[in-house]
């Protein structure tokens, strides 16, 4: 036995004329901005780089901005005066494995024991280049809200005292996804 | 030509990426509205960017030159 199912005809839905839109000439010539959510992921230097050098020009531009600290990238933002965290050993055992702090960012790639950073360091350096650390401290005083990750924070055992001073309230993933959802824009890096 | 007198100069010459828009930023937080700041900069990627960061602050460029490789802007503040 076969059955065939049968579509309804669609019905054609009544064509409603969308309001014109009003045009307000005072709003005309007010600055269009969004606001921008960068996700900071990473730990490894060029893309910590990338992440403050953006989050500091978009403080700059006056647009607001907040940077959703999380995984690599928190250790980032671990003072950099700071050498062991965690409670657990597994915990100590990487910090000692990766140094935490911004000034202590190794390259994805020509890492080479800290040589490739060093160059970079000297490069930039020579070439005038703001370093990772300058432009997260600008972008603070050009009101950057930066936002530990809660769950990134326990799986390393961090405290609000390991983290640099002037960071929001860690908050989780439905805060993002809030935010994004109000439309902020999201870079993930 | 404008007849305003500049308030404020800021030497970013050497400069790179963001650093002139940045600084500009900061300086132009200390000026009261239409006062005028100067602005050198030998990043070649100046124009377009403070282009950009004009339009998005809304700070307008009301001069704009360049001299052997040296970008000066007049920004007024709003």
């Amino acid at each position: 036995m076969t059955v065939t199912l049968e579509r309804e005809a669609p019905v054609a839905a009544p064509v409603t004329p969308l309001p014109a839109p009003a045009v307000e000439p005072a709003k005309v010539e007010a600055p269009q901005t969004h606001d921008i959510l960068i996700i900071a992921y990473s730990g490894e230097l060029e893309k910590t780089w990338a992440a403050m050098l953006l989050a500091s020009t978009a403080g700059a531009m006056g647009i607001k901005t907040k940077v959703f600290v999380t995984f690599w990238a928190l250790q980032s933002f671990v003072k950099d005066s700071k050498r062991i965290t965690g409670q657990n050993w597994m915990q100590k055992m990487l910090s000692l494995m990766q140094r935490p702090g911004i000034s202590h960012r190794k390259l994805s790639k020509m890492n080479f024991f800290g040589m490739g950073p060093w160059m970079i360091g000297r490069l930039a350096k020579q070439y005038k280049d703001a370093t990772p650390k300058e432009l997260l401290e600008i972008a603070q005083t050009m009101g950057v809200e930066f936002i530990p990750c809660q769950m990134t924070m326990e799986l390393y055992g961090l405290t609000r005292d390991d983290l640099i001073d002037g960071m929001a309230e860690p908050v989780g993933a439905a805060t993002v996804i809030g935010l994004m959802n109000e439309g902020w824009s999201p870079l993930f890096i | 030509m404008t007849t305003a007198v500049i308030t404020q100069k800021l030497d970013a010459r050497g400069l790179n990426c963001p650093m002139p828009i940045v600084k500009t930023a900061i300086a132009i937080k200390t000026m009261a509205s239409g006062e005028l700041l100067e602005v050198l900069a030998t990043d070649p990627g100046a124009v377009k960017d403070f282009a950009a960061w004009s339009k998005s602050t809304g700070h307008p460029i009301v001069e704009q030159s360049t001299d052997e490789g040296v970008y000066r802007f007049v920004i007024e503040k709003k």
